[in-house]
């Protein structure tokens, strides 16, 4: 933790004496900063928030400047936050739920900038939301494992049970139970967002309990490598990971956040931002699916044909009824399919996964 | 292969950088220095022998280059600590935050780039031996040398003149450097050993375990080498037995969860700290003697003129 403090001060110390120096060049220039959990190294999550980070760039060339800092601790945040306002950003996105409150509290302080938060719900005038559906892609690598697996029984690996965690894991299960009435499901806790080796442990007291295509809902590639290392499958998750485990990917959910990024900076550039809210899918882009692969060509088409249906808003992973474990029928407060609340704030099995939710 | 011999082969590999690490730090402990920046130097070996592995496409320079960095931190955190006497808990916990951060700055480059397994070394005939063969027969060389690394530990300590010269160090410095014994000297070995086998353990991690390099992928594990050097009290035989079970119950705590007895993950999580600390607990009262701490853990020297 302390670590990240010190890249933190260094990288603010830095920041303070490029504005010092140059703060009436760069009148013009917008400049948009970045405050991300993890390295930029982390193959998933961070990684491709700075992806995006780079799309400004390539985007607007010499109109804007980006600056971004790393493994900022969530406690620690508004430190950090405060310092990209005070050096001349007209444009600064938090990038982890933990990073809400700081967000809001400097936004109030600051209400000439604007602010945008990642998998957050508080919002001001100058503070707007963003979030991604990846729920979605789940359902889609849900029957992709329904139709691969020989043994009957998929595993997922979880990092807490939260409900992003529990929505992913339900819609995986109801994907698989799609094509495959009889499957099992066997789940796993890591405790841990971020810890290679007990990901890929983890990963292996699945397989070696007969399980053999392998979902996560951690942050490195292990569990997809240790899949690979057993001739299993597996998918990448946040990033596409197939250079980890080329035989086993089938494909990866990845987070796109570079056209939302874009579009955001444009409409700061523009004049014509205004603070919301979006929870984006598959069709704002923001969810994207990496190449099928490792896969015969009737699950990819089948694969490809469930994306553009839910793309298209035909199909819906929680469409009603939706069954808990115990029988007892969700009660549906969106159109035809579960509302956005209550998938946000899932925290149910759901009817055929035999296993207790941790709570 | 069956389950049992799959579960039995994934604890080997989650004790053994444990086993390691605690080993070298235990050496560094009899001595009387307190080195916490074992995490830090346990990343360092992770990006260190990641990144020679993949330049050299050699695993034998990546562990060479873990053990280098691990000896290299641990060479600074001398000369602070040994040098000018300073704090050790402050210099070990910077030498963390250091390690930590450098060893991300150093494996920058390397971040997606992956590494084949390293091919166990299998002992003709015995590896076919049912059950027991591929456990104890076809392990990697990392095993075997922690193993032997153990004994070697333990026979220095408990058998060897230089040993005795190093506990009675530890035990109480102004005695030892009355008597003539070369206190400074001997300190700054057992840091630089502490930090190889710290490095060694980093290298293990990154080569064999995950066989990718990713900042912060040591993950606590130096902090629970620490610990396991306290609850096995200085003894190399101990710290074996501790980190084993702590890495059996990290494995099976997992595959409680997988077999879904219906058991709290949570609760799960904490088993393997409880059952360390419980079994090594019950070591020592049946033992019956003083936890060993040595007399002069962590106070700085400084000769009299």
């Amino acid at each position: 933790m302390s670590s990240r403090t010190i890249i933190g001060a260094l990288i603010g110390a830095a920041a303070l004496a490029l504005s010092a120096g140059g703060a009436a060049a760069q009148q013009q220039k917008l400049k948009v900063g970045f405050i991300y959990v993890g390295p930029v190294g982390d193959h998933g999550w961070s990684y491709q928030h700075d992806v995006g980070r780079k799309a400004i760039e390539k985007a607007f060339g010499d109109k804007v400047e980006t600056t971004y800092v790393e493994s900022v601790p969530e406690a620690d945040s508004e430190r950090s936050i405060e310092q990209l306002a005070r050096t001349g950003h007209g444009l600064i996105f938090t990038t982890s739920f933990g990073f809400m409150e700081p967000t809001l509290k400097v936004a109030k302080k600051y209400p000439n900038i604007k602010f945008e938060h990642a998998t957050g719900f508080k919002r001001a005038p100058n503070l707007a939301t963003y979030a991604a559906k990846f729920h979605e892609g789940r359902y889609v690598i849900g029957q992709i494992a329904g139709k691969m697996t020989k043994s009957g029984t998929i595993g997922y690996v979880g990092a807490f049970p939260i409900p992003e965690v529990v929505s992913g894991i339900n819609s995986y299960f109801l994907g698989a139970q799609s094509v495959n009435p009889n499957i099992k499901l066997k789940v796993v806790w890591a405790n841990s967002w971020y810890d290679p080796a007990k990901e890929a442990d983890a990963a292996k007291a699945l397989l070696d309990q007969g399980v053999d295509v392998v979902a996560q809902h951690t942050d490195s590639p292990a569990p997809l490598q240790a899949a690979e290392a057993r001739g299993k499958y597996g998918f990448g998750q946040a990033s596409d990971m197939e250079r980890f485990a080329p035989k086993a990917q089938l494909t990866a959910i990845v987070d796109n956040w570079a056209d939302y990024y874009v579009e955001r900076t444009k409409a700061v550039l523009d004049g014509t931002w205004k603070s919301q809210d979006l929870w984006g899918g598959f069709d704002s882009g923001m969810v994207v699916m990496s190449p099928f692969k490792n896969m015969p060509d009737d699950v990819k088409k089948m694969a490809e044909e469930t994306e553009a249906a839910i793309k298209s808003g035909k199909l819906n992973p929680f469409k009603c009824p939706v069954i808990k474990q115990d029988g007892s029928e969700v009660e549906c407060k969106g159109t035809g399919a579960l509302s956005d609340e209550q998938v946000l704030g899932m925290n149910f099995y759901v009817k055929g996964i035999d296993d207790k939710l941790p709570q | 292969m069956t389950t049992f011999e799959a579960i039995l082969l994934t604890i080997v590999t989650a004790s053994t950088p444990l086993l390691i690490a605690s080993l070298g730090e235990l050496v560094a402990e009899r001595s009387g220095v307190l080195n916490l920046g074992l995490e830090g130097m346990m990343a360092m070996g992770a990006s260190c022998s990641f990144a020679a592995a993949v330049t050299f496409d050699s695993t034998l320079m990546g562990v060479g280059a873990g053990i280098l960095a691990g000896g290299f931190m641990a060479a600074l955190f001398a000369v602070v600590v040994l040098g000018f006497a300073a704090n050790q808990v402050g210099s070990g916990l910077a030498v963390t935050i250091f390690g930590l951060g450098l060893s991300g700055l150093i494996g920058a480059p390397f971040v997606g780039a992956r590494r084949d397994p390293v091919a166990p070394l299998n002992i003709p005939g015995l590896v076919d031996i049912p059950f027991i063969g591929r456990l104890f027969f076809g392990q990697d060389l990392f095993v075997y040398g922690s193993i032997a690394l153990t004994v070697a530990v333990g026979l220095y300590l408990g058998r060897a003149r230089a040993g005795l010269v190093l506990r009675s160090i530890g035990e109480n410095h102004a005695s030892a450097h009355a008597l003539g014994l070369p206190v400074l000297r001997t300190r700054f070995l057992a840091i630089l050993f502490g930090g190889a086998c710290a490095g060694l353990a980093g290298a293990y991690l990154s080569l064999v375990y995950t066989r990718f390099w990713s900042p912060g992928m040591t993950a606590g594990r130096g902090w629970i080498a620490l610990a396991l050097v306290v609850f096995a009290a200085w003894r190399p035989r101990w710290v074996l037995i501790g980190a084993y079970i702590f890495g059996a119950a990290t494995v099976l705590q997992l595959h409680a969860q997988a077999a879904q007895f219906g058991v709290p993950s949570q609760l799960l999580s904490a088993v393997p700290y409880l059952a360390t600390i419980l079994a090594l607990l019950l070591l020592s009262l049946r033992h019956g003697r003083a936890i060993g701490t040595p007399g002069s853990l962590g106070v700085p020297f400084v000769p009299d003129r």
